[in-house]
């Protein structure tokens, strides 16, 4: 039996840097520490969280009784597509990537990711894409075709308005920092492990991690043709979607769904990695089938390429392909299975701890379930035809996505901030903001089932007294109050844990991976010796076995730190100035400069880039 | 470096580490764990498979739209088989150099591997050179981008297909021009270069299927 405090006698390592750290802003500016970036991620998140929401809650009060007339049109529309837009590629993918960032370094006990400049390179690209595409609302209008963008509705034709530019130029700079971000997840995660830990020994947060960089590294590239394609039919004159010269509207639905479901797995495939961290450790033992957890989502990333088709049920893509993609829909539902069976096996007979990351990981289970329920209805395509753009698919992805993802995030806020902050964060209030988003998600979602079944279609502004849709839908906006007030009491509990909050301590929850050997919040360097791993509980088997504790060496470690950056900032800025002047070639003469003074600064930081000394 | 920390054996780091791992009794055994690849080259890997999906796509949308042109000129009025044969064989001799670079680098010798990087940088630029002229030759023809579904999707398919090679000349020069003036470290050299090398033959391989089954292919009878 080896206590922690062992860990609190290594020496500190001895550092190699060729720069010396700068503080205050310009460290946040130039950091290529993974956790600053996490840190980073998470605050962006954080904040496209409260717009999303917000968004949500302005087009909810609009069909929240019938015949008003607050929001409509295209207002309505933009705040829809926003609203969407938002919550899946700058409130929820970057609260993964904090996650990632911050967690998967420390978990496979490394000093930082594989390429900790293209790391920040991935974080400004994402942060200047995701204002270029809010930027929408200042210099034109949101852009109003739906965040699954249907070209041909998205043609100059159709939306004249400039905010689908913005849309496909900040979505195209979000593609491009996911893509980066997978080469370099999946690089971190299969060569900077701790000696010792081989792949089935990878905690499973990291697993499902891992599929899903493989994910966005191959599923972006598709939609980011589609959205060249977009781009150069809207800027250029191509006819790629433009029906009166042969183009076909299926061709848009296919390279964006290509892409579209593998992302449902990236948004989702996270929180159950997160829950199958939680789940063991407050439950008292080991996770129940581990390895076929990770199986079934590797599984899971595998035949998640092989469903798009089942968005395209209504498209006319014939009974062959529609029947093709009815099985491989099903399919996935076997490997889901496995792992709520799994989470189940793990609880049973359990004498269970109930603090507040424990009972959101709880109420994942059900509320993930029932997502995944409807979703097997849909895999059923002549059941399909009949609820596709009902609001009876809106229950279902925002049981997936609400439900599932984000309670699986919030699961992991409560458990992980901890390390992040040194805080502990405040249980009474903790609680309240569970039950007020729980109860409030489940008043909001649950009676779109109903609206859907009694033909209520998405996406509409109004809608008549008579329709027989009032009560639902009254009932569906009080809940998005509910959701609102949680959320606020969330961000409240972050901000006042980091001042009050109770010291937290390297392990406060008596957990069992790598991440809890470091200190809280760690060092720059993470670990102040390279741990070894005997097992796939490292730090519990530290603990427990005798014969598995991790040696602490004698001697001091040296190593080496990556140095701060400006570099991946500059090369960020570079394809702004390049999709900026594409933005503006219609509108100022001679804009193409822009765009080579882009490229033309590209090229130039590029090279300041290898030849900087890190 | 953090990357040269992971490319080495662990029982390496652990005994730098100061661990010592043989006779202080413990029954765990550290095992071997890591892909045999150094980092920049499994990088490379993933996102040559990450630019498969993206050619895929291009190419896919190419024969998805390919006879649905409404209006003329069609791929066998403006194809040039001669022409475009010249230019696919220097690109492909320019594959041929950039391996005598990597493998000059390998036998630790620069100012050869520098040579044939420029070589093949110029062979490249040749190809660029070709292209540009095919260009506008088409458009000579009265294939515009936006004159149909064949001008949209070859223009663009194939002018993707250019900036690659653009980006490699790009890459290839400057990664001359950094071993000319000795910046980078020498004990990277070879994997740099070879890293390099995986890109420049990607492009080449996708070039070899787009004149395949775009041009060639439109010739069968």
């Amino acid at each position: 039996m080896a206590a922690l405090s062992v860990f609190d006698k290594a020496l500190e390592p001895v550092y190699h840097q060729e720069r010396e750290v700068k503080y205050g802003l310009v460290d946040w500016l130039t950091t290529v520490d993974h956790k600053k970036i996490g840190v980073l991620y998470g605050v962006a998140g954080l904040f496209y969280l409260l717009v999303g929401g917000l968004e949500a809650l302005l087009f909810r009060i609009q069909i929240a009784k019938p015949d008003q007339n607050i929001f409509v049109g295209d207002t309505f529309n933009g705040l829809v597509t926003m609203h969407a837009t938002t919550m899946v590629f700058m409130a929820v993918m970057p609260l993964i990537a904090a996650f990632s960032n911050y967690f998967v370094p420390l978990m496979i006990g490394a000093r930082d990711v594989a390429f900790p400049r293209m790391n920040a390179f991935s974080w400004w690209t994402f942060c200047f894409g995701s204002i270029l595409l809010n930027s929408s609302l200042i210099f034109a209008e949101f852009p109003a075709a739906g965040w699954t963008g249907y070209a041909p509705l998205t043609t100059k034709a159709m939306s004249p308005s400039a905010g689908i530019d913005f849309w496909w130029a900040g979505l195209t700079m979000l593609a491009i920092s996911s893509m980066v971000a997978g080469v370099n997840f999946v690089v971190t995660i299969l060569n900077m492990r701790a000696p010792g830990m081989t792949l089935m020994r990878v905690p499973v947060l990291v697993w499902m991690m891992m599929v899903i960089q493989f994910l966005l590294a191959f599923s972006f590239p598709p939609v980011a043709v589609g959205l060249i394609l977009l781009s150069f039919d809207r800027t250029f004159g191509t006819v790629f979607y433009e029906y009166t010269m042969g183009g076909d509207p299926h061709l848009w639905q296919h390279l964006f769904w290509v892409f579209g479901h593998p992302e449902v797995y990236v948004l989702i495939l996270p929180s159950m990695g997160i829950v199958s961290e939680i789940l063991p450790v407050f439950a008292r033992r080991p996770l129940f089938g581990q390895h076929a957890v990770i199986f079934s989502g590797i599984f899971i990333g595998f035949v998640g390429f092989g469903v798009w088709g089942h968005h395209m049920f209504t498209a006319g893509m014939g009974p062959i392909a529609d029947a093709v993609f009815a099985s491989t829909t099903a399919i996935i539902a076997i490997p889901t299975g496995v792992k709520i069976f799994n989470w189940l096996g793990t609880l049973w007979g359990a004498k269970m701890t109930y603090p507040t990351p424990m009972i959101f990981a709880l109420s994942f289970i059900p509320l993930f379930t029932i997502g995944g329920l409807s979703g097997i209805m849909h895999a059923n395509a002549p059941l399909d035809l009949q609820q596709h753009d009902s609001y009876f698919v809106v229950a279902h992805f925002h049981y997936v996505l609400v439900g599932g993802a984000l309670m699986g995030l919030f699961a992991g806020f409560y458990f992980y901030m901890p390390k992040v902050t040194g805080k502990l964060m405040n249980e009474a209030l903790g609680k309240v903001h569970f039950w007020l988003f729980a109860i409030g998600l489940n008043l909001t979602f649950w009676p779109m089932h109903d609206l859907g079944n009694r033909g209520m279609p998405r996406r509409i502004y109004t809608y008549p007294a008579d329709a027989g849709w009032n009560f639902d839908n009254l009932l569906a906006t009080s809940g998005v109050f509910l959701m609102a007030a949680g959320t606020l009491v969330f961000v409240y509990n972050i901000l006042t844990s980091l001042k009050n909050g109770k010291a937290a301590g390297r392990d406060p929850w008596d957990a069992c991976t790598l991440e809890w050997l470091a200190d809280s919040p760690p060092k720059a360097h993470n670990f102040d010796f390279t741990p070894i791993v005997f097992s796939e509980r490292p730090l519990w088997d530290h603990k427990h076995t005798a014969d598995m504790a991790i040696p602490v060496p004698a001697a001091a470690e040296e190593i080496h730190m990556p140095s701060y950056s400006w570099k991946p900032m500059w090369v960020s800025g570079g394809i702004v100035l390049i999709l900026v002047g594409l933005l503006l070639l219609h509108t100022i003469p001679f804009s193409w400069l822009i765009s080579v003074a882009g490229g033309l600064s590209i090229i130039g930081s590029l090279y300041a880039w290898v030849t900087e000394p890190v | 470096m953090s990357a040269q920390l992971a490319a080495t054996d662990p029982h390496e780091v652990a005994d730098a580490a100061g661990h010592d791992h043989g006779d202080h009794g413990h029954h765990a055994v550290v095992e071997n764990n890591f892909m045999g690849l150094p980092n920049i080259k499994l990088a490379m890997w993933a996102f040559l498979g990450s630019e498969c999906m993206f050619f895929g796509s291009l190419i896919g949308t190419y024969f998805f739209y390919h006879g649905k042109a409404l209006a003329g000129p069609l791929p066998q009025d403006v194809f040039s088989i001669g022409i475009t044969s010249i230019s696919t064989f220097l690109l492909l001799m320019s594959s041929l150099t950039m391996a005598l670079a990597v493998d000059a680098m390998k036998q630790r010798n620069p100012a050869t591997a520098r040579n044939f990087l420029v070589i093949t940088a110029l062979l490249g630029a040749t190809f660029v050179g070709f292209q540009v002229y095919e260009f506008s030759h088409f458009v000579h023809l009265g294939l515009k981008l936006s004159t149909s579904l064949f001008g949209s999707t070859f223009y663009v398919m194939t002018g993707f297909h250019g900036g690659h090679v653009t980006v490699g000349v790009i890459w290839l020069s400057m990664l001359a021009l950094l071993i000319h003036k000795g910046k980078l470290n020498p004990a990277k050299l070879p994997i740099n270069v070879e890293v390099a090398g995986l890109y420049w033959h990607f492009v080449d391989i996708v070039w070899i299927v787009i004149f395949t089954f775009v041009y060639l292919l439109e010739f069968i009878q």
